[in-house]
C-alpha cells in the first residue's frame, strides 16, 4: 500500500486497522463530513453520525498527555512506563514511551510514534522522545 | 412526558452488612445473603415482602438469576445493570420509578464479594474477564489496573493544578482516622502523612495507601415507598434524588482526565433534591483511590475545579475537620469488596439515623453519596438522602 489516503474503499473496520499495522502503517480515521479525527477505529462517525470515515496516516508526532511508572520487581522485568499520548491530530491512545527511564517520561514531552516488532506484540505502537534518533523499525 | 416528583417519595428502610474484611470460606452469594438477612431484620421485613431486586456481580453475567433463586424471590422488578461500583447507587432511580408506578412494593439492593479470601484468585479472575472482554488497544501496554488508570488521572491533575502527593496522602490519612472510630473498618492501625509519602510506589504517584483495600464483604439495603416506610421498625431515610452519568470505559478515552461524570450527576442530583452544597451535612464518596475524593469534591461543587487538593489540607475532611467525608473509613480503610456503592449508601443511612456511634456526625440531616464505577471514573451516580426534617 502506497498511501492509505488513496484507499477510501477500505472498510472502516478494526480488522483493517490491524492488517495495516502489520504492514507497518499506523492509521487513524478522519471524517470527511465533520472533519473529526477518531481513534480507536469506528464503523461510522460518532461525532456526526455519518458513514463518512476514511483512513489517514497521522503525522506520528504528539505529546505525553499523562504518564505513570508501573513498579515491578527487577526479576519480573523491572519498572515500565504507561502513557496516554495525544497525537497532533487531536486523538489520544494508551501507549508507552521508550528510550528513557520510565520516571523520566514527563507530561508535555514531545514524542514520535514507532512500530515496534517484539515477540509478544509483533506490531506494537510505541513512542520515543522526539529529539532522539530513530531506533529500529519506525513509522515511515 | 410523564412528570413525577420523586423527591422523598421513596425511603431506605433497612441496611445490612456481612463479612466485611475477611470472610474465609464464604461464597459471594452467602455474603450477599447474610447482608440481605441483616437488612431485612433491620427493616422488620421478610423475604416474602421483597418483590423487587437490584444486584450485580463482576463474574456472573446473569447474576440477578443467581440471587433470585438463592433467596427464593420471584421479583416483578429486576435491575441488573452493571456499570461498576456505582451500580448499587445507580440502581436507586429505576427502583424509585418502579416503586412509584406500582411495579413493586419493596426492593432489595444487594451485593457480595469474597475477592480477598476466595481460592479463585483475583489474578485468575482478572485474566478470565479479560479473555471475555479484552481492551485490545490498551492491553499491549499492561496498565496495572485499576491503579494505573487512576494514577494517570492523578498525574494529570497534579500537572494542571499543582496537586501534590501530600494532598493525596491527606485523603488516605483522613479515611484512616474515620476508620479508627468504626469497629467494622478493616484497616484501623495508625497512619500519618509521612508514612504514606515514604511508602513504596505501585503506579506513580500512588503508593499502597492511595489504593483501596482488597476485602471481602456483603452489603444490602431495602427501599419502599415513603408512606409505607413510616410503619416499619427504623426511622426512614428518604431518597431526595439520584442521578447517574456514564462517560467512557478506558482512561485513554476519557475526554479530560481531571473531570469526572459527577460533574453531570452531582449538580443534577442537588437540583432534583432542592438542596445546595451548603446543606450537605455528611458526604460519602466512593474513594477507590485517593484522587477520587479530590476529583469528586471538585466536580460535586464543594470547591472549584483544581482546588480539591488544597481543600483537603490540614485534616479538613478528617474527624474534627470542616466537612465529614467517608465517615466509615471509605474504600481506603473500611471495606472494599471490589464494588463499594452499597457500602457508601449504608454508611449515609447509619449517619442520618444517628446510629454511627463514635463517628456520628452530630445532627446530620442531609447526606450526599457519590458512586464511582469502572477503571477510570467511567460511571458515577450521585444521591442526596435526608431525614424527615428535609421533606
Amino acid at each position: 500500500m502506497n498511501s492509505p489516503t488513496d484507499n477510501k474503499h477500505l472498510e472502516p473496520s478494526v480488522q483493517t486497522y490491524w492488517e495495516q499495522l502489520k504492514l507497518g502503517h499506523f492509521l487513524i480515521q478522519h471524517c470527511t463530513s465533520c472533519k473529526a479525527h477518531l481513534f480507536y477505529p469506528r464503523r461510522f462517525c460518532i461525532h456526526c453520525t455519518q458513514d463518512s470515515l476514511e483512513w489517514i496516516k497521522p503525522k506520528g508526532t504528539g505529546f505525553v498527555y499523562s504518564t505513570t511508572t508501573v513498579r515491578r520487581k527487577p526479576e519480573a522485568g523491572g519498572d515500565y512506563d504507561v502513557s496516554i499520548v495525544e497525537l497532533d491530530e487531536g486523538v489520544r491512545l494508551m501507549s508507552t514511551v521508550q528510550g528513557v527511564a520510565p520516571e523520566a517520561v514527563k507530561i508535555g514531552m514531545r514524542v514520535r510514534l514507532e512500530i515496534l516488532k517484539t515477540e509478544s506484540h509483533p506490531n506494537k505502537v510505541v513512542f520515543i522522545a522526539e529529539d532522539t534518533p530513530p531506533t529500529g523499525e519506525h513509522h515511515a | 412526558m410523564l412528570e413525577l416528583n420523586l423527591r422523598g417519595q421513596v425511603s431506605i428502610v433497612g441496611v445490612g452488612t456481612a463479612g466485611c474484611g475477611e470472610a474465609p470460606g464464604q461464597s459471594e452469594l452467602e455474603l450477599l445473603a447474610m447482608a440481605s438477612f441483616n437488612a431485612l431484620k433491620d427493616a422488620g421485613l421478610t423475604l416474602k415482602d421483597i418483590d423487587g431486586l437490584c444486584t450485580a456481580n463482576l463474574n456472573a453475567a446473569m447474576w440477578p438469576l443467581n440471587v433470585a433463586e438463592y433467596l427464593g424471590l420471584r421479583p416483578s422488578f429486576v435491575e441488573g445493570t452493571n456499570i461498576g461500583g456505582s451500580s448499587f447507587i445507580a440502581h436507586q432511580k429505576p427502583a424509585m420509578l418502579a416503586l412509584l408506578t406500582g411495579q413493586c412494593n419493596a426492593v432489595l439492593v444487594c451485593y457480595g464479594s469474597n475477592q480477598r479470601t476466595s481460592t479463585f484468585s483475583r489474578r485468575e479472575r482478572g485474566q478470565a474477564r479479560n479473555l471475555l472482554d479484552p481492551n485490545i488497544f490498551d492491553d499491549p501496554y499492561h496498565p496495572f489496573d485499576p491503579p494505573s488508570s487512576y494514577a494517570l488521572m492523578a498525574a494529570r491533575h497534579m500537572h494542571e493544578y499543582g496537586t501534590t502527593r501530600r494532598h493525596l496522602a491527606e485523603v488516605a490519612v483522613a479515611a484512616r482516622k474515620w476508620a479508627q472510630l468504626n469497629p467494622e473498618a478493616f484497616q484501623r492501625g495508625p497512619l500519618d502523612i509521612e508514612t504514606v509519602l515514604k511508602a513504596r510506589m505501585i503506579s506513580d504517584p500512588f503508593t499502597q495507601y492511595d489504593c483501596c483495600q482488597v476485602t471481602d464483604g456483603g452489603g444490602a439495603y431495602i427501599m419502599t415507598r415513603s408512606d409505607r416506610a413510616r410503619d416499619l421498625r427504623k426511622k426512614p431515610i428518604h431518597i431526595l434524588s439520584n442521578e447517574t452519568a456514564v462517560w467512557h470505559k478506558s482512561v485513554a478515552n476519557m475526554a479530560d482526565l481531571t473531570l469526572t461524570p459527577s460533574h453531570d450527576s452531582g449538580p443534577k442530583a442537588l437540583q432534583s433534591a432542592g438542596v445546595s452544597i451548603q446543606d450537605i451535612d455528611v458526604v460519602q464518596i466512593y474513594d477507590a483511590f485517593s484522587i477520587n475524593t479530590i476529583l469528586a469534591l471538585e466536580d460535586l461543587g464543594f470547591c472549584p475545579k483544581g482546588e480539591g487538593g488544597r481543600f483537603v489540607e490540614d485534616g479538613a475532611i478528617a474527624p474534627g475537620g470542616t466537612l465529614p467525608v467517608n465517615t466509615n473509613g471509605g474504600g481506603l480503610s473500611c471495606v472494599h469488596p471490589n464494588m463499594y456503592g452499597a457500602f457508601a449508601t449504608i454508611e449515609a443511612v447509619r449517619q442520618l439515623r444517628g446510629e454511627a456511634g463514635e463517628r456520628q456526625v452530630n445532627g446530620a440531616q442531609t447526606a450526599l453519596i457519590n458512586g464511582n464505577g469502572g477503571t477510570s471514573a467511567s460511571s458515577q451516580s450521585t444521591s442526596v438522602l435526608g431525614t424527615d426534617i428535609t421533606l
